[in-house]
């Protein structure tokens, strides 16, 4: 595989690559840039973030321990070496962070400053969440943020503003639309997909698998879309959660606030949603939430293509229903009234995995349930629906004598696990108190402490 | 003069531009080649079999090292020599380095060290507290044991007592940098290595062990670390061995950095505790008797363990006078990770013992803890008087111990115990305690803060919330500052000034973060009277200043800053001599100010003073020496003067919880600290803002968790759970406390390191304070508290009820 990108303004080509040599070790290792850290090689730290973007795409912080070089191909990268401008002028997140004090020992902030210079380049103003991905354990972050505000007003420097110019030559293992996406996995059904390898990246660096036969999808730029349409709302695979988070904002916001608990910024920047599906993960956070929304999954392989409900495809821990050489295309659920709500529990707010994830969807007409669609991940081997929860709700009246009933009647939906995340009775009583928490929510109960102000 | 100005860090410019190099960042020589050891699956096993064929096999694999094949000494212990590098078939813990991979790439020499098959004849573990209690499995003969006063006594006049016991978790350093090392072989068998550390005399120390050689064969350079912690203390020594090992037996450069999960499977961390505890107070509220029983679980090695399980005990009454008190503890052998030594060295654990117990002691009151943490502070400071205390001399130790470890042990004659001025009130160690300002600075903090307003705000907020509850705790700290193996209490600098005027400027601390560096420069300048622009801040270098101590107890400032000053005032002296012989001056009136040297009447420029000096054929090079005063230590009998002073903070927390999933944060924290007259404001505040931020994530979301087989199962920050950036309180107010510090510390500062870690206790006593709001019980909060122990102790506070 030969890749062209650009690296701080400057284009380089590389022939031969071995698809699974990560970005960091390329550029510490092969290129000496030694500015860009790692910090935990599982894209946990953000001590490794670059910027990069494609040539019309904006700025966004991505974690190079996880990112591999294909990923590279046809996009521009910035490592801590080349924000500052081409004439050594400091960006105005580099002088802020000296006097602010942002950095005490030094090893995050090359981190620091890329993710910071690629949310100031977009005029971002949520600090907390752009600096989500990176860890600091020496300042508190207080400097850094008062570092990430005072710099915010500062124009972008041109040598960010401006546009590049790149052309590239077609991959085969990098292919660029749906159709030869089809074509080529139908051939080599063994191969491993790789999207934002936010979680194939780790098979890597901490599995140390060898990957021989790899496809990336990173530039499938016909499943990286959301559609709205009257009746339904369909998101294709190559969807960064970044942009899901985005697009669903307005018709699900409490999908939208999960997103943004989803990961980091570069996760979600790097994360895709059929990524997200596809790996069957118990703990995935978007599966509960698109089975509560009733998502139908469709997948696909060469020219076939069928479609199930989302639960169905999840038939057993690390068992999904999906054929050598088939893939997912997109996921759809039909458009409806905004009853919503996500809950993520986890040890830390932000970049965390869930320890449980509950979404909630129930319609109540007059006083009565008449629709409930209800389910968990980190509650069962699989993300999985809440059905004798469900079924002691329909039908009841919405107070509080219904709730205590459908809380005893999750005990026969899950049987969860304990582990280093949570006790299998905290993750128990917590998804019930989930269930109590939504009908609070709707008596217009305060029940979020994101929510609480000094 | 460039002292107590808020200069950034000297290195900021370097960071933020990727520039900082770090041990993993130094350019190597083609050749070099990389580590990885190949670690214990078991607990407690013998290894039956060790068949390493495929290791050596695998792609890029050049040598396959076991116990068999090093050259000298098979040991990195920085205490009781009960840490082999390489296994010696038996293996006490998971995570134990068995052999060793050397391969020309790092990621060639991980992949390797999984391909070995290893045969194991396991054995019972002991894990747990209880399980090493059950089978009086420890370090040292017994449990040890401080007590003063009349306890009977004090329990008769009890009113009031409690009784109970708090879990206290562990913690990961999870500095940025992982381990990391670099050894180059020199002719004649000589070694250089480049080591994270921040004990650069122990790595020299335990290589020239390793290697058979003295340590003047071994020299050990390290320009900054990225974070230590006291992660980096004693934890660096298997990797600077095992490089070093390898360069000798190959000739060829060698590094080692471990991943982050072998970085956290194989070292160790905190130490957690289980303190047992009973407290009375009398009927004024005033403690009358305490008794505590500290468990502390050490892990396989002795490593740090003894004198950390020290400071726990010496930290037991932090900011309260208590006249009837046992401190018993339990140094407990186990078998996993070896603790060391964490940012407080025990400290913490110690105090929030009995921070728990006031807690307690106030539900059981009833009344505001506050009030009753007030009642009890010790007097505030006066009295002192400096002639009482002699000084005396270090003692003396067996040639065979790891004298500059803080594992060593103190053979010596015991030292000579420093009178008590008349009428102070003392710690439980008999240590007089002159110079608290816990009354002052928590009323001044109350105030700023407005304690009193938002208690009744809570309240409030409390009786309209039936989910949401919020909670709020004021907690005072009081931190020893010196090492309390006396000896250690030294420090060596090395300054030349050139004959262009620039300064080169060195010492033995190392910078790991904590801008050691840039306070120490301001305080070279400012001897000079020179802008800070002419010192030069080099690495830290066995070869430039020899005998070093660790970086730690908070000590950096406090002993390099003066040995600095020394070497300084040692060449100022000089040229003072030789231009006032000139200029037939004084020399005492020779004066060192604005980057001139004032002779009388003339104002010579620096430079030109220093050309003068050099032609003059002064010499510009001086060493600077420091050992702190009037301390003196027993630890067997717990009695003494261990520090030279007490830091002293004081931080309010407040916190919202969800009585529905236990789900917090903290809202709103204020702080004030006795940073004594600092030496740079804004590098003090930093320590204070960071060391809060980790004291609160230890006792909130940092939760280490081992199944039953002792493997660590939360090895990755997917699963161990620093803050992040949101969770520091959107209202973080910080400011020092003036108070220059009443011993002759460096310009009058007082050490700013491990203090403010404490003052995170706050966080933990505010979400027992939310609990306590659900409910008429005491809620007994164990540490950390997560969502999971939050919702626990809701309904404990309920009781009866399930949360």
């Amino acid at each position: 595989m030969n890749i062209t990108f650009l690296l701080n303004g400057e284009t380089v080509e590389l022939r031969d690559i071995s698809p699974t040599t990560t970005v960091l070790d390329w550029l510490r290792e092969q290129r000496g840039l030694t500015g860009t850290k790692e910090g935990c090689n599982e894209g946990d730290c953000g001590a490794c973030t670059v910027m990069a973007r494609t040539p019309d795409g904006p700025w966004a912080a991505q974690n190079a321990c996880i990112m591999l070089l294909p990923h590279l191909h046809g996009r521009e990268i910035r490592t801590v070496e080349g924000v500052a401008a081409p004439d050594g002028t400091l960006h105005p997140v580099q002088s802020a962070m000296i006097e602010h004090h942002g950095s005490q020992c030094g090893f995050c902030t090359p981190g620091f400053i890329t993710s910071m210079a690629a949310a100031h380049a977009n005029g971002a103003q949520d600090h907390n969440d752009k600096l989500a991905g990176n860890l600091c354990r020496c300042t508190g972050y207080a400097p850094i943020a008062r570092a990430a505000e005072a710099a915010a007003a500062a124009p972008v420097p041109a040598h960010l503003a401006g546009r590049s110019s790149l052309s590239t030559q077609p991959q085969p293992a990098i292919p660029e639309s749906a159709d030869a996406l089809a074509a080529l996995y139908a051939a080599h059904p063994s191969a491993t997909l790789i999207a934002g390898a936010t979680d194939v990246g780790l098979w890597i660096t901490k599995k140390l698998a060898d990957l021989d036969d790899t496809i990336f999808l990173h530039r499938v730029s016909d499943l990286n879309f959301v559609t709205v349409t009257d009746t339904e709302i369909r998101i294709g695979a190559t969807t960064p959660i970044a942009a899901l988070r985005e697009a669903i904002a307005p018709h699900h916001p409490s999908l939208a606030e999960l997103f943004r608990r989803y990961g980091s910024e570069q996760v979600r920047a790097a994360a895709t949603i059929g990524g997200n599906i596809a790996n069957g993960s118990p703990i995935g956070d978007s599966p509960p939430a698109l089975i509560a929304l009733g998502a139908t999954l469709h997948l696909r392989h060469g020219e076939t293509r069928r479609s199930l409900p989302l639960e169905d495809f999840f038939i057993d821990y690390g068992k999904q229903d999906r054929a050598p050489g088939e893939f997912v295309d997109a996921v759809s659920f039909p458009r409806q009234p905004d009853t919503l709500r996500c809950y993520k529990l986890s040890k830390r707010f932000d970049q965390d995995i869930s320890a449980v994830c509950g979404c909630f969807n129930i319609t109540v007409e007059n006083g009565t349930v008449t629709a409930a669609r209800i389910a968990f991940g980190g509650m069962a081997a699989t993300p999985k629906r809440a059905a004798a929860t469900e079924a002691a709700l329909i039908g009841s009246p919405w107070e509080e004598t219904s709730i205590a009933r459908a809380k005893t009647a999750m005990t026969t939906d899950y049987q969860p696990l304990s582990d280093m995340r949570a006790s299998a009775d905290y993750r128990m009583t917590a998804a019930q108190n989930m269930l109590q928490r939504y009908w609070l929510e709707s008596t217009g109960t305060a029940t979020s402490v994101l929510e609480v102000q000094p | 003069m460039s002292v107590a100005k808020p200069l950034p860090h000297d290195a900021a410019p370097l960071h933020v531009t990727g520039q900082a190099r770090y041990v993993d960042d130094i350019p190597t020589p083609a050749n070099t080649l990389h580590l990885a050891f190949g670690t214990s699956a078991h607990a407690r096993a013998s290894i039956t079999a060790l068949d390493l064929a495929a290791v050596r096999a695998a792609p890029g694999v050049i040598a396959v090292l076991t116990a068999d094949d090093l050259p000298a000494a098979n040991d990195v212990s920085p205490s009781a020599h009960d840490e082999p590098l390489l296994a010696e078939g038996e293996v006490y813990y998971i995570g134990q380095p068995i052999f060793l991979v050397v391969a020309t790439s790092h990621l060639a020499a991980r992949k390797a060290a999984r391909l070995a098959t290893v045969t194991y004849a396991e054995k019972p573990a002991l894990l747990t507290i209880d399980d090493a209690m059950a089978a009086n499995s420890r370090f040292e003969d017994g449990p040890r044991e401080y007590t003063r006063g009349d306890l009977a006594a004090g329990w008769a006049q009890a009113a009031t007592t409690v009784e109970g016991s708090i879990e206290l978790g562990g913690q990961e350093h999870f500095y940025l940098e992982g381990q990391a090392a670099l050894a180059l072989p020199q002719e004649g068998g000589d070694m250089v290595v480049h080591s994270s550390t921040q004990h650069p005399t122990e790595i020299q120390h335990k290589v020239a062990e390793a290697l058979g050689v003295p340590m003047n064969a071994v020299r050990v350079e390290i320009r900054r670390m990225g974070g230590g912690f006291g992660g980096k203390e004693s934890q660096g020594n298997a990797l600077a061995c095992a490089c070093a090992v390898v360069a000798r037996l190959t000739g060829r450069p060698a590094k080692m950095r471990y991943d982050r999960d072998d970085d956290m499977m194989i070292t160790g961390k905190r130490h957690d505790f289980r303190i047992d505890y009973r407290a009375g107070v009398d009927a004024q509220g005033k403690l009358v008797a305490v008794e505590f029983d500290q468990l502390c679980r050490c892990g396989w090695a002795q490593d740090l363990s003894l004198p950390v399980a020290d400071r726990a005990m010496l930290h037991a009454d932090n900011a309260y006078f208590i006249p009837a008190v046992r401190i018993t503890s339990h140094r407990l052998k186990t078998h996993t990770q070896s603790a060391t030594a964490y940012r407080g060295f025990g400290g913490p654990q110690g105090m929030v013992g009995i921070e728990r117990v006031m807690d307690h002691l106030a539900a059981e009151l009833g009344c505001d803890p506050l009030v009753l943490r007030q009642k009890n502070f010790y007097a505030s400071g006066g009295r002192y008087l400096e002639q009482e205390n002699e000084q005396v001399a270090p003692s003396t130790a067996g040639v065979e111990e790891d004298l500059t470890s803080r594992g060593a042990v103190a053979t010596g004659e015991p030292d000579k115990v420093v009178a008590v001025p008349v009428g102070a009130q003392t710690t439980p160690y008999g240590q007089a305690v002159v110079d608290s300002v816990a009354h002052e600075l928590v009323a001044a903090l109350c105030e700023k803060a407005d304690y009193a307003g938002r208690r009744a705000a809570v309240e409030r907020w409390n009786a309209e919330n039936a989910v949401l509850k919020r909670g709020l705790a004021l907690t005072p700290v009081k931190f020893g500052i010196s090492f309390t193996l006396t000896h250690l209490n030294q420090a060596g600098a090395l300054v030349h000034v050139y004959q262009d005027g620039s300064i080169h400027m060195n010492h033995g601390g190392t910078e790991m973060g904590q801008g050691l560096f840039q306070k120490v420069a301001q305080v070279a300048a400012s001897r000079f009277g020179v802008p800070l622009e002419r010192v030069k801040i080099t690495a830290t270098d066995t070869g430039k200043v020899p005998n070093t101590s660790a970086t730690a107890a908070s000590s950096g400032s406090d002993l390099n800053g003066m040995a600095v000053a020394a070497a300084c005032d040692e060449i100022k002296a000089r040229i003072a001599a030789f231009l006032a012989e000139v200029h037939q001056a004084d020399p005492a009136e020779v004066r060192f100010e604005g980057d001139a040297v004032l002779v009388g009447a003339d104002v010579i420029p620096w430079e030109k003073a220093v050309a003068e000096a050099y032609v003059g054929r002064v010499s510009l090079s001086a060493t600077g020496f420091y050992k702190t005063p009037s301390i003196s230590w027993d630890r067997i009998k717990g009695e003494g003067r261990p520090f030279f002073y007490f830091a002293y903070g004081a931080a309010l927390t407040e916190v919202v919880v969800d009585t529905l999933t236990g789900e917090n944060r903290m809202l709103r924290v204020d702080i004030l600290h006795d940073a004594g007259t600092s030496l740079n404001p804004a590098l003090d505040i930093g320590q204070v803002e960071g060391g809060f931020i980790q004291g609160a994530g230890w006792l909130t979301t940092e939760e280490l968790v081992w199944d039953n087989t002792g493997r660590l199962t939360t090895h990755a920050p997917s699963t161990y759970k620093i803050p992040a950036c949101s969770d520091r309180p959107p209202v973080f107010n910080v400011a020092l406390w003036p108070n220059a510090n009443r011993e002759p510390t460096i310009y009058r500062s007082k050490a700013v390191g491990e203090p403010p870690f404490m003052l995170g206790i706050s966080a933990l006593m505010a979400l027992s304070d939310a609990c306590a709001a659900c409910g008429p019980h005491y809620p007994a909060l164990e540490a950390p508290a997560t969502a999971e122990h939050v919702l626990e102790a809701i309904g404990r506070a309920r009781a009866g009820e399930s949360g």
